[in-house]
Formats: structure tokens, sequence, C-alpha cells
């Protein structure tokens, strides 16, 4: 057990740096600016649960679609060294699939609200495994291939409920997007967890993890070895299909809503952007997907800063991109390698010295 | 005779993260001179010609070139100071015209004149008998017309000095000797060549000095007429020769009509034509041939490697298909590729990911190997096969080009294979794990696996094979086996000079 | 004469092979529409409105298919194009000078072509990510400078966006018996002569053989003694220039400024480039190619409109399918020539 905590810390925090790093950044600068950033409070909802509610909670519950949509992206990255642009409009595809199914049945049961969860991870899927086909078989760079989704997907979205943007209104809805009556904190951070500790178990009892980065790093010793590569790449569109349906549903639920158009947008460039903050090299190979957990949440803290600080949302953009900017530049090769020479070059003249004293 | 000193390196000190690459190295050329730079892999041959060529900083030390003091910040650096490079792995554009590739980078001005490029290049390419065409994209050339580009463009830029890393390891022999006389042509313009090679007879046919390294040391400088062949040998890997010529002695070979493990009849894939053959159990066979000769795609095919599209396959007498890796892995065969770097390693997974890779594939993709099992795997096989790495956890990238092959290996043993095939296992490595290479497989075959064994050098397969399989223009033109197995027959093989009737 | 290999023409390099297959796509798409769809199809306005609405769509394609060439991606075309426009018009409507807001959106396009070239080119940040950041910083910004729509309102201005050639021989003769000339606004004039520039730049300049080498093999380039990082670094420094002029180009087209102007511009200019020809992988394409890249994106999206399709949502289905007919296209092309070779 200690061993597994060294070899954490040892082989794991390299990686880690960074996105820790800034998550340190934003609480300490959070807590000089303004402590009470960080309460907590019960307080009752609509619904007359108790339920948790503060920043930190609107923090955690916020990026619950973005970091299940950053799990599936860092493992097609991983595979495929590129990344799937197309994950907003594919979300609004599998949400409207998901409202679909509600609408079609008369009354919304617990049965019907799982049998259009399923339905939305087939229809997600199948438009994976359209993506992942044209990225495993035909050999299109992934950004290139999604960009087919990304062009019409949302009119594909469009096209499933006739144009319209309907309503779903159902306590179990309400429960999805909200809170489980009884439960306190957020159903989607529940769901993220569940998530989370689906992957972890995946890659406890399948070779995914080795498999996938293998392909990514070199394909043709992969294929040489016996790995069916192009499955691999295949499987990692079909288990981001997966992540991109839960987002999708988690999305219409908070809104009980499915408005093709505004569901997830943009959500694609968050994702990619936590997969990289979460230090995930985005050519592919050598993965953690704590690290674009971690990311992922980075980016709605980020987020939920700049709004309390009372900046108008839509120009909270611009003040993303220099913290991005700030937290790529730490984490570029070029200054990483700099930063060791300073350090080794320190360390060296403090031997030096101690040596000298010893004379 | 010139003794003219062109290029001084003193005292050349370069040290990567945790290693010391060279230290106090010297190495001179004179003008008109081929020098050699032998040492084995690791020795830091391509440590000092990256320093030469302004790939690397240095540490520490001075180069001159024609007595002035120089400092190298880039290989355009070195080009314009006359100092040109042609690397083992091809170093040009192949989205680019022949002439461009020729050109580009060099020159003052902005504009190109693609007119005046092209008649140029073809008029060099002519005198240098390279059959490409100027205005044809490099893309569209063979592996080895390709280099010949690389070289006509280093002749071209009229250098003081030539650095050749290690150009021949794609060429066949008359385009070697095609290299050969440029190079002496060149000499004789007053041209300095730094020549790298792991093939000694080369050495001795073109080169007038010979300076050796050892563990990032120099060893010394000699001229050639004065170094014997077996001395040299003993100067890079700095041990006696007994053990060379130990196993040269155990020559005994058995042709015991074991078993037959793997029959093939007729059979073909996309790179290679039909062709029948069988090995024994506990034989080492090996296919021998001029690179291009088919023999890497035939062996290819017995693995699945490229597409099968033909042919029986039997394995211990029962009929198999087998038409892509897995097949082949399955029933007990494994493959270490000719090309380390792009078939063999996974750089930037651990030594003890890399050693699992095939067997966690055979045991599929629901059954992992536990992280316990796979670290004792990886710890025995480190030891077993004296595997030189920090620890099992270290990127295999970071090894030398032995010891990765020596993981790739590891990787192919830990699923103990019935019939191992190694292709090229002793290229580009030094000479010490090339006698550690060659003795495991007489063992594995003592203990009754199947080798195929290829090598660019005769002489190792002869000490190894019971049996050569010899090709020539993707065609089988003869099996030797017994009193037939020495240079002078392979070659004449080889060569075609005789008819040899076919089994 | 089959032995004769110095007079046979050389088979066409990949850039010239998929440059072809788009114009020809192109040609026979827009005689089909004329034979088949006719009205406006059979007027030369048709073509010229095509550019005129897509004058500054052509500008930032070809930056990108620069950027693309050699290797890298700049995602961050639409966004500054968005803020040259929202500066420039609130620089105007306070009573600026005409010269000097062309300098300001050359300078915005430059300064952003800067720091990405900077970050990507030096610190050896992922391209991507660089751009993406660069991206939100311009909508960002668009939005700080105005959330409302702007107007402009500059008499100098209204001269120079009034400028238009005509040329009446290509005109049609309207329902009411007037003769229309064909009218072409100065922005594509401006377009032509960006494409024409970095033609010439790509195929007869050093910097431009560089870009394709560096695209083409980057550790390759190095070794034959291109300063890749310059190289690599200007590329990124053009693109952001041809942002400004596209920016400039685009306010000119529509005399006003709007946040959300030139969105999704960005994924335009990449599929414009794409079926042009340019591979994202680098070393392959042309500016030509980009061109009709983006003359077959509006056609299709025209003759969507044509068919009595009206809906909006049918022109972005259609615009994806043929970007997927396109690309397997090109995937497939590329694939047998590999094969013929080995």
């Amino acid at each position: 057990m200690k061993d597994n905590f060294r070899r954490f810390f040892k082989g794991g925090l390299g990686q880690l740096t960074i996105p820790i790093i800034a998550i340190l950044f934003l609480v300490g600068f959070n807590l000089v600016r303004d402590p009470s950033f960080f309460s907590i409070e019960i307080t009752q909802n609509n619904n007359g649960n108790m339920v948790l509610a503060g920043n930190l909670i609107s923090i955690i519950n916020g990026a619950s679609e973005l970091a299940v949509l950053a799990m599936g992206m860092t493992l097609v990255t991983a595979a495929c060294g590129g990344q799937d642009i197309s994950v907003g409009a594919a979300a609004a595809i599998a949400g409207s699939a998901f409202v679909k199914i509600l609408k079609v049945s008369p009354n919304i049961t617990g049965v019907t609200v799982a049998a259009a969860f399923l339905f939305a991870c087939v229809v997600a899927m199948i438009f994976g495994a359209f993506n992942g086909t044209l990225v495993s078989v035909f050999k299109i760079q992934p950004m290139i291939a999604t960009l087919i989704l990304y062009t019409c997907g949302r009119s594909i979205a469009y096209w499933i409920n006739g144009g319209a943007t309907p309503t779903v209104s159902s306590p179990i809805i309400t429960a999805i997007g909200g809170f489980i009556p009884g439960i306190p904190v957020p159903t989607p951070v529940l769901i993220v967890i569940t998530v989370a500790i689906i992957f972890v178990l995946v890659f406890h009892f399948t070779s995914l993890e080795l498999f996938t980065q293998s392909v990514g790093i070199n394909g043709s010793a992969a294929r040489l070895n016996g790995i069916n590569s192009t499955f691999i790449k295949l499987l990692s569109f079909i288990i981001l299909g997966l992540c991109v349906a839960v987002a999708g549903t988690i999305g219409v639920s908070r809104l009980g809503l499915i408005n093709h158009e505004t569901l997830l947008l943009d959500i694609e460039m968050d994702a990619i952007l936590a997969v990289a903050i979460g230090g995930n090299n985005l050519g592919g190979g050598k993965f953690k997907i704590s690290g674009s957990i971690i990311g992922a949440y980075v980016i709605q803290m980020l987020t939920i800063t700049l709004y309390a600080m009372k900046v108008p949302s839509t120009d909270v953009k611009a003040y993303k991109a220099i913290v991005i900017i700030l937290l790529v530049v730490i984490g570029s090769p070029v200054i990483k390698s700099k930063f060791q020479k300073t350090v080794s070059r320190v360390k060296s003249n403090k031997q030096r010295v101690s040596m000298k004293g010893a004379e | 005779m010139q003794e003219v000193e062109l290029l001084q390196m003193r005292h050349i000190n370069k040290v990567f993260p945790g290693v010391k690459a060279l230290s106090d190295v010297d190495f001179t050329l004179r003008k008109g001179e081929i020098h050699a730079l032998m040492g084995e892999n690791g020795a830091g041959k391509s440590t000092l010609i990256k320093i030469l060529t302004g790939v690397y900083g240095m540490d520490g030390g001075e180069i001159t070139v024609e007595g002035m003091n120089v400092s190298i910040h880039s290989p355009q650096d070195a080009q314009n100071k006359g100092i040109s490079t042609v690397y083992q792995e091809i170093t040009l554009c192949p989205n680019l015209t022949v002439a461009e590739n020729m050109f580009i980078g060099r020159g003052e001005g902005a504009l190109v004149f693609h007119r005046d490029n092209e008649n140029r290049a073809n008029e060099i390419l002519k005198k240098l008998g390279i059959p490409a065409r100027a205005s044809q994209q490099l893309g569209s050339c063979s592996l080895a017309v390709q280099q010949m580009v690389a070289i006509a463009r280093a002749v071209d830029m009229e250098c003081k000095v030539l650095i050749l890393d290690e150009p021949t390891s794609s060429l066949d022999d008359k385009e070697v000797n095609m290299l050969f006389d440029l190079m002496r042509d060149l000499k004789k313009q007053g041209v300095g060549i730094i020549f790298v090679t792991h093939f000694l007879e080369q050495v001795y046919e073109v080169c007038d000095r010979i300076t050796v390294l050892r563990n990032g040391e120099l060893v010394g400088e000699y001229l050639t007429e004065e170094l014997p062949q077996v001395e040299l040998v003993a100067k890079m890997i700095g041990k006696e020769l007994d053990e060379l010529s130990n196993l040269g002695e155990t020559e005994e070979k058995k042709v015991e009509n074991k078993e037959i493990f793997y029959e093939a009849e007729s059979l073909s894939s996309n790179e290679a034509m039909p062709f029948d053959f069988c090995i024994h159990k506990g034989e080492v066979n090996g296919f021998t041939g001029l690179l291009g000769s088919g023999r890497s795609e035939s062996v290819r095919a017995i693995f699945g490697a490229d597409k099968v599209n033909g042919g029986n396959v039997k394995i211990k007498g029962e009929d198999v298909k087998i038409t892509k890796p897995i097949d082949a892995m399955k029933h007990g065969i494994g493959y270490l590729a000719e090309d380390r770097k792009r078939d063999g390693i996974i750089a930037e997974l651990s030594v003890r990911e890399n050693i699992i890779l095939a067997l966690q594939v055979m045991k599929g993709f629901f059954k992992p190997i536990s992280r316990s099992e796979a670290e004792a795997f990886a710890d025995e096989y480190i030891k077993v096969l004296n595997i030189k790495t920090a620890s099992r956890e270290t990127p295999v990238g970071s090894l030398s080009g032995g010891n990765q092959q020596k993981v790739i290996l590891a990787r192919w043993l830990l699923t103990h294979p019935d019939y191992l095939i190694l292709d090229e296992p002793t290229r580009g490595i030094d000479v010490g794990t090339k006698l550690e290479i060659q003795k495991l497989v007489l063992k594995l075959a003592e203990d009754g696996v199947s080798v195929t064994f290829i090598s660019s050098e005769v002489e190792e397969m002869l000490r190894t094979c019971s049996r050569l399989i010899v090709m020539r223009d993707r065609h089988i033109v003869g099996e030797l086996t017994g009193s037939d197995l020495n240079q002078a027959q392979v070659m004449k093989t080889i060569a075609g000079g005789e008819a040899v009737n076919e089994g | 004469m089959r032995n004769n290999r110095d007079f046979r023409r050389e088979p066409l390099t990949d850039t010239q092979l998929l440059m072809t297959i788009t114009i020809f796509i192109f040609v026979a798409m827009y005689l089909l529409a004329m034979a088949f769809l006719r009205g406006g199809f059979l007027h030369a306005q048709q073509i010229f409105d095509m550019l005129n609405d897509n004058a500054s769509l052509i500008i930032v394609s070809c930056g990108l298919t620069i950027v693309m060439i050699g290797g890298g991606i700049d995602i961050s075309v639409g966004a500054v194009t968005s803020l040259v426009v929202m500066s420039c018009i609130i620089y105007l409507n306070n009573g600026g000078n005409i010269f000097v807001s062309v300098l300001l959106a050359l300078g915005i396009g430059v300064a952003f072509g800067l720091v990405h070239g900077f970050l990507v080119s030096y610190l050896e940040i992922q391209p991507f990510i660089v751009t993406l950041a660069g991206m939100f910083f311009a909508r960002g910004f668009t939005t700080i400078l105005s959330v409302n729509p702007q107007k402009i309102d500059h008499e100098g201005f209204a001269k120079l966006r009034d400028v238009k050639i005509e040329i009446p021989w290509l005109g049609y003769v309207a329902k009411n018996g007037n003769r229309v000339p064909a009218r072409i606004e100065l922005g594509v004039v401006i377009a032509f002569v960006c494409v024409l520039l970095i033609l010439v730049l790509l195929k007869y300049f050093k910097l431009g053989r560089n870009f394709y080498a560096m695209g083409g093999n980057q550790q390759s380039a190095l070794m034959l003694g291109i300063n890749v990082k310059r190289t690599r670094f200007i590329s990124y420094v053009l693109s952001g220039l041809l942002s400004g002029v596209s920016g400039f180009v685009f306010m000119m087209h529509t005399g006003a400024g709007n946040a959300t102007n030139a969105a999704g511009m960005e994924m335009n200019a990449i599929a414009s480039s794409i079926i042009g020809g340019t591979l994202l992988t680098g070393g392959v394409g042309n500016v030509v190619g980009t061109l009709f890249g983006t003359l077959t994106l509006t056609t299709i999206k025209k003759i969507v409109v044509s068919s009595g399709l009206n809906d909006p949502w049918w022109q972005s289905i259609t615009t994806g399918g043929m970007l997927c007919f396109f690309i397997l296209l090109q995937s497939v092309v590329l694939a047998r020539r590999a094969k013929k070779r080995s």
C-alpha cells in the first residue's frame, strides 16, 4: 500500500503538477480575494429538499458534463493522437434522442427514462462509431473526420425533434439534472463519480490502458504485437460516444428541455482544453484520465471565479484565454527544461557549498 | 601526402541528464582522407557527429575548421561552414521534388529558380548515375535512390567535410560500390570524409584512418593498414576476442530430422511472391539475400505482418490460417521486426510494459496481467538478458539500441514461442550484444524452439544457422546445408553464378 | 517514346492531384447546376455574388492554408476577423481616419500572429491550444469592446465601401428591362490579390518552399538547414496578418459589426482548405485549391437554396455530406497512390 502511494506521487505527480498548481493557484487567489467564496451552506431548494449550495458546489456541479466528456476525450486523444471536435453536436443529437423517447411514451416512469437513456447511448455510440470508422479505417485525422459531424450534427438534432425545442417535465428528470430527494449532493456530481469509477474498473479489468497507449505511441509496433489498432481506435470513439450520451442526458435534464442549438455549445473546445491542462499530450500516447478530470474542474473554477468577480458572461472568454496561456506557457517543454536546468544548477551550487563547508 | 588538418575537435564533452555521453574526446580530420569513426552503440559516435552538425550543443571543448575556431549552432550553421551530413535515416522531404530536396535550405536570396535548379540537379544526378529525375516527387523514389539523392545534395554543396552516418545500411552491393567510387572521387578533390558504419569490410575497403570511441571516451586514432580487423574489434568492444572465435568453433551443426513444426506451401502476401518453406523443431535456419531480395517480406508473410493473400500453412501437420499477427502469435510464433524503432519498441512506455505487451495481447483484452506479476516478469528478463536499464519503469526509448533490442527479445521470450522469427536482431547494435543474441539463439534451439534468423552479415548467419535459404529478386534461389554452408557458396548462390537445385 | 524518360511528363504531385480533383468537381457541379437549376446560375453575377459574400473567408482560408501546409493549425482566424471588425468600427465611429483603420486592422492581426507564432514555435506549445486561447481571447475582447451591434457611420468609409467594379457585358437584363451590370466589390479584388501573392510566395520564394518542407517532415527540414522555428513563426504571423485583412474586407462588405460576426468562420476556413486539397498533416496544399474549396462550399449552399430547401439546416447537412465526400475521396486517392509506389 505504501509502495502504491509512493508510486502514485512519484510517477503521477509529474504529469499532474500543472493542473494541481492551477487548482491551488485558483484556491489561493479566491482566498485572498474573498474567503466567503468557499462557504458552503445547506438550503432548501424549490422542491423542498435540503441541498448543499455555494460556489464550490456550483463549480463541482457545473463541470459535470465537461468532466465526463474530458474522460472520453482523453481516451480518443491517447489512441488516435487527435481530438473529437463534434462532441457538443453529438451531445445535442443524444439529448434529442433522449427527449424523443420521453415524448413518445405516454407517461414518464423510471423505465421510460432508462429506455430513453439507453436509446441516447445507442445513438451516440453509432455517431461515435461513424467518427471512429473514418479515423481508424480510412485513416483520416480525428479533427478533420469529426469536422463533418461538427458541421451538421446540430442539424441532425434539429431534425430528430422536427425543429421544435420540446420540454420534458418529470420529477425523475429533475432528479437527474438537480437533486435526488434526500441526497444533498447534486446528482450530476454523483454521475461523474460513477463514470470515473467505471473507468477505473475498466482499466483494472481490461488491458484498455496498455493497448490504447501502445496504439497511440507506436501504431505499427502495436499491430505487429497482435493489437488490433483499428478496433482500439474505434473503441475509443465508441466509449467517447457513451460519455457524450451521459453528458447530453445531464444537459437536457438540467434544463428540462432540449435546445439543439445551445445544448453544450462550444463544449468541445473546453473538453480538449481539459485534456491538455491535465498534462496529456494532444499528440497521443501516454495519458492520465485523472489529469483531464482535474483539468475540467480548473476550467469551471476559473469560470465561476470570474463570475464571482462580476465579469460579464460574454467577456469571460477573454480572461479564460489569458489564464490558459499562462498555464500552457508554464507547462511548455521549453520553459520546463529551462526550469529544470535552473533547479539542478541551484542544487549543484548548494552541494558545492555544503561540500566546501564540510572541508 | 597532404597532411593538412581540416577539422579538429578538442576535448569535447557532452552530458545528458544522468549520462556522460562524451568525455574529453579528440578527433582530427585531414584534407583528402576518408576517416572511419568506429565504436559500439552508445560509444558516442552519433553524439559526436550531432555536435559537429549543430544538432546538439557541447558542454565543453573546441572545434576548429581549417585552423579557425568555430562554434556551430544549427545544422544550417554547419552547412554554411562547409560541413554536410548524410544520415542513416533519410532526412529529406518526400512531398518535394528531387531537385527541391537538393537545393532547399541553401544559398542566398529569397527566390527559388525551379528551372535552373532542375537542370543543375539533372546534371548532377546524371554524373553520379542516380536513377531519378529532378522534377520527380521524392516520395515516388525507392529508399536507396532517396539516400543517393541525399548524398548528391551533400556532394553538390562543395563541402569541406562530408559526414556519412551509416549511409550504406539501405543500399545493395552495387549501390555501395557506386557510393565508394563517389567517396574516392571526392577524396581526390580534397574533401575530408567522416564515415560511420557497422560493416568492418567497408572500413577496410575505403578508409585511410580509423578513430575508435568506447563508452564516450577516445580509444585512439589509427592508420587503417596498421590495424588488423581483429584488433579493431577488440578495441571497439574492449574485451578479448576469444568469445567470438569460441562461438565460431561450436560449428557442429546437427541437422537432426526432428518433426516439422511449420510448413508453408506457395505462401504469398501483398509484399512477398509465393514461396514454399518449412522449419523443423529446434532448427535454426536463415533467410539470406541482398536487401530487397524479399527475405524480410517472406518472413513477414509467415507471421502475417503484411496482408497474406494465398497459400497453405500447416503447423505440426495441421492446417491453420494465419492472416494477421495475432493468428501467428496464437500458434506460438513470435516475430522480432527489422526496424526496431518503427515496428518494435513503444518508446514512451516502461521496460515493464514493453516486456509484457505480447503476452498480454495473447492472454486477451479482458485478462490483464496484474501489476505484481508484470513486475516479476520484467525483473526476471532484465536479469536473464542482462538488460541495462535504470529500473523496470524507465521508458524504453531512453535505453541504448542494444538494450532496446533485448527488451523486445524479452517480450517474445515471455510468450514462450515454439517458433521465433528474428529479422536483423543484431543490426545497429554493439558487438558484445550481438554475441549475446547469437548465443541466445543457439540456446533457444537447444531447448527445442525453431528459429529463423536473418542478418545482413553472412558470417553471423553461418555461425548460427544450420540451413540457409537464399533469395534473389523475390524468389528462393537455393537452400544450403552442411558442407555448402560457407561464405563462398553463399555468395555464389546470391549472385546466381550457378544453377542450384531447388527443394 | 516509352524508353525516353527525360521527355516523359511527370506524374502530378500530391498537391497538384488533390487540387485538380477539387477544380474538376467544382466545375462539374457548377455546370450541372447551370443545366438543371438554371435561374441565377446562368448569370455571371451568381459567381460574383459568391465571391462578394465570401471574400473575407477566402482570405482567412489562404492564411490557414499556409499554416496547414506547415503542419500547424490556426483556429483563431474567425474570432480575430470579428475583433478586427469591431475595433475598426469603433475607431471609425469615433472620428478615425481610414488609412489608420487599415493599419489598425493589420496591426491587430499581426499582433495575434506574433503571439501565436512565438508560443507555438519558440515555446513549443501545441498550436491547437494556443490558437484556441487566441480565439477565446479575440471573442471575449470583442464583447468587451461592445456587446451591442455597431453600425458604421463614417463618410470616407462609405465611399470606399461603395467602390464596385462594374462589368456591363457580363450583366443581364432584369425583369423590368433594365440592363444590370455585373458588380464586383473591392474586397474580392483584395482577396484575389492575396491569393495571387501567396501563390507566388508558396511557389517561387524559398520561404514558401520551406513551409512545404517543414510540413512534409519537420526533422528533415531541420537537417536540411531550414530554420524551422522561424519558418513556423512566420507562418502564424502571415495567418494573423491575413485575418486582419479579412476583418477589414468583412467590414467593407457588411458595414456593421456584431459580437457574433464571422461565427464559425474558422471551421468554414478549415473546410475550404481541406476541400481544396490541403492536408492537415502538412506538406500538401495550394491556395488556388483553397480558393476553389471556398467556391465549392458556397456553391453547395447555393444549390441547396435553389433546390427549394430553404431551411438553413439543410445547408449544414449538405455541407457536412460534401465534406465527408471530399475527405473520403482524398483519403482513398492518396492511399491508392501510396500503394502503387511501394
